[in-house]
């Protein structure tokens, strides 16, 4: 665990994370072809019914990877079983070079899920918000104000509660949550629902700058044509597997594929 | 895991002061149920010494009992404000997710939920003195027995108001399987209680050991098992 908790400590700073690399997640090394989520033949239920049903997928490190697929696919689910949210039934199930049915809470300290659910607190500021998950994540105080200037919440609006926030600010409030805390692995469970045409560019600016510093990210989206020109790599997910699998090779960032 | 706890208990108390919901809501319910207590056996009760008789029980016997059951209804509201503060917005997946230490989060509630029922003792208890006439005779023996009875109700309400988060009858089912399980509790805080006021006649130290034990028990059950309580079971 020494090299991944060294990884998310020694991150660059939000303005000038795309020069520097993290290390290896796993072994602290320079960057080597090992994956970030290595999952293979997991399965996941969700009472009786199997949400992922055997699903292959390795994703390497610096890659942003679309998950694309029909309502009920498999998508948030998949993105909920890295996390660690959901319980793996079946499979192995490696994320960042730990075993997820061992050391859930490890890879949870690592990851960073902007989701359906934005996990805010109505009656704390957006300032407080974001320096609870950043003192909660045990991340570095000091990137909590550089988040929140990035994300266009900076000045007065740091202090406004978020419950008197709009839609589009609580999801802001989020994003600076989560590149505040910075870690190792984002996971957008669609990320540009609710946001204005701005804060859509802001975000796929701060994925692609995560990436270049060496952040996986695995993205949940309908928004193809979005996907498209964000992406490093496609995946399809159908009846909780993976259904097709294809690298944007028309993105010159594209980073790390897995093998 | 105190890190942790600081963290959440920071978090709780700062929610809590700004939406005033204890202050507001928890507070004048706990003084609304001791004051229908009080109309509603006033003829029972005897104030002055050498008054009692076989229909009537004496002013410390009533009001400790009053005051525990008070402040085990308000300590319900306080639970369930606690545990739906997590439920809003995902936050309970938010505390999966952060890494936290689970023993850490449960203490961090705990503790918060135990601060705001101990300031609601303290307007409870100035309510039954006022109410009831009632002579606090051990205040050191007051305070040693509301500590751990008021841990007991924060810890065992915590872990059940968690247990329950997920579920959409939570409401109902925190009080049951609350009150079967703090009643022996709260028979023991009251007569410890009922010794700290003016009577005479039980030594209240042998009950507050045994809340003390089972403040003990119940944090540590809880310390032990919030990992999996936090988990969807």
């Amino acid at each position: 665990m020494a090299g991944l908790e060294n990884m998310v400590e020694t991150s660059p700073p939000i303005a000038d994370a795309s020069p520097n690399r993290r290390e290896n997640p796993v072994d602290g090394r320079s960057p080597a072809p090992v994956p970030v989520i290595d999952f293979q033949r997991v399965v996941v239920l969700l009472g009786r019914f199997p949400a992922l049903a055997g699903l292959d997928l390795k994703v390497g490190q610096g890659e942003i990877v679309v998950i694309r697929g029909a309502n009920g696919a498999g998508k948030t689910t998949l993105l909920k079983a890295v996390s660690g949210l959901v319980s793996v039934a079946e499979g192995s199930a490696v994320v960042l070079g730990v075993d997820l049915r061992r050391d859930r809470r490890t890879v949870r300290r690592s990851v960073g899920l902007l989701g359906h659910q934005g996990f805010l607190y109505d009656d704390l500021t957006v300032a407080e918000n974001i320096g609870f998950a950043v003192r909660a994540g045990r991340a570095d105080p000091d990137r909590i104000d550089p988040a929140i200037e990035r994300v266009g919440l900076g000045g007065r609006l740091r202090d406004l509660r978020v419950g008197a926030c709009s839609a589009g600010q609580r999801r802001r409030t989020s994003l600076a949550s989560l590149i505040a805390r910075n870690p190792a692995l984002w996971l957008l469970d669609e990320p540009h629902a609710g946001l204005d045409p701005e804060a859509r560019d802001l975000l796929d600016t701060l994925v692609r700058e995560a990436a270049a510093g060496g952040t996986t990210v695995l993205v949940a989206s309908h928004d193809e044509a979005r996907a498209e020109e964000l992406a490093t790599r496609v995946v399809t997910v159908g009846g909780g597997h993976v259904t097709d699998d294809r690298a944007v090779t028309h993105r010159p960032r594209a980073a790390h594929h897995a093998p | 895991m105190l890190r942790d706890a600081l963290t959440v208990l920071t978090k709780d108390l700062r929610i809590e002061r700004r939406s005033k919901v204890t202050t507001t809501q928890i507070a004048p319910f706990g003084v609304i149920v001791l004051v229908l207590f009080a109309f509603g056996l006033d003829e029972l009760v005897v104030r002055g010494p050498g008054e009692s008789s076989a229909n009537t029980v004496s002013a410390a016997a009533v009001s400790a009992g009053l005051f525990w059951l008070a402040t085990l209804f308000a300590a319900l509201l306080a639970v369930q404000r606690s545990s739906a503060l997590e439920q809003a917005d995902g936050g309970r997946d938010g505390l999966r997710l952060s890494g936290m230490d689970p023993a850490g989060i449960f203490l961090g509630k705990s503790a918060a939920v135990f601060l705001q029922l101990a300031v609601l003792e303290v307007l409870l208890a100035s309510g039954v003195v006022l109410l009831f006439d009632a002579t606090l005779r051990n205040p050191l023996l007051l305070a040693a027995t509301a500590v751990p009875a008021t841990v007991v109700l924060a810890t065992t309400g915590t872990i059940y108001a968690t247990l329950t988060g997920g579920q959409r009858s939570r409401d109902t089912l925190v009080p049951l399987l609350e009150f079967p399980l703090v009643a022996p509790i709260l028979l023991a805080a009251s007569q410890a209680t009922r010794a700290a006021l003016d009577d005479r006649t039980i030594d209240g130290w042998p009950w507050v050991r045994l809340l003390v034990v089972a403040a003990l028990a119940f944090t540590a059950l809880g310390v032990l098992l919030f990992d999996a309580v936090l988990e969807d079971l």
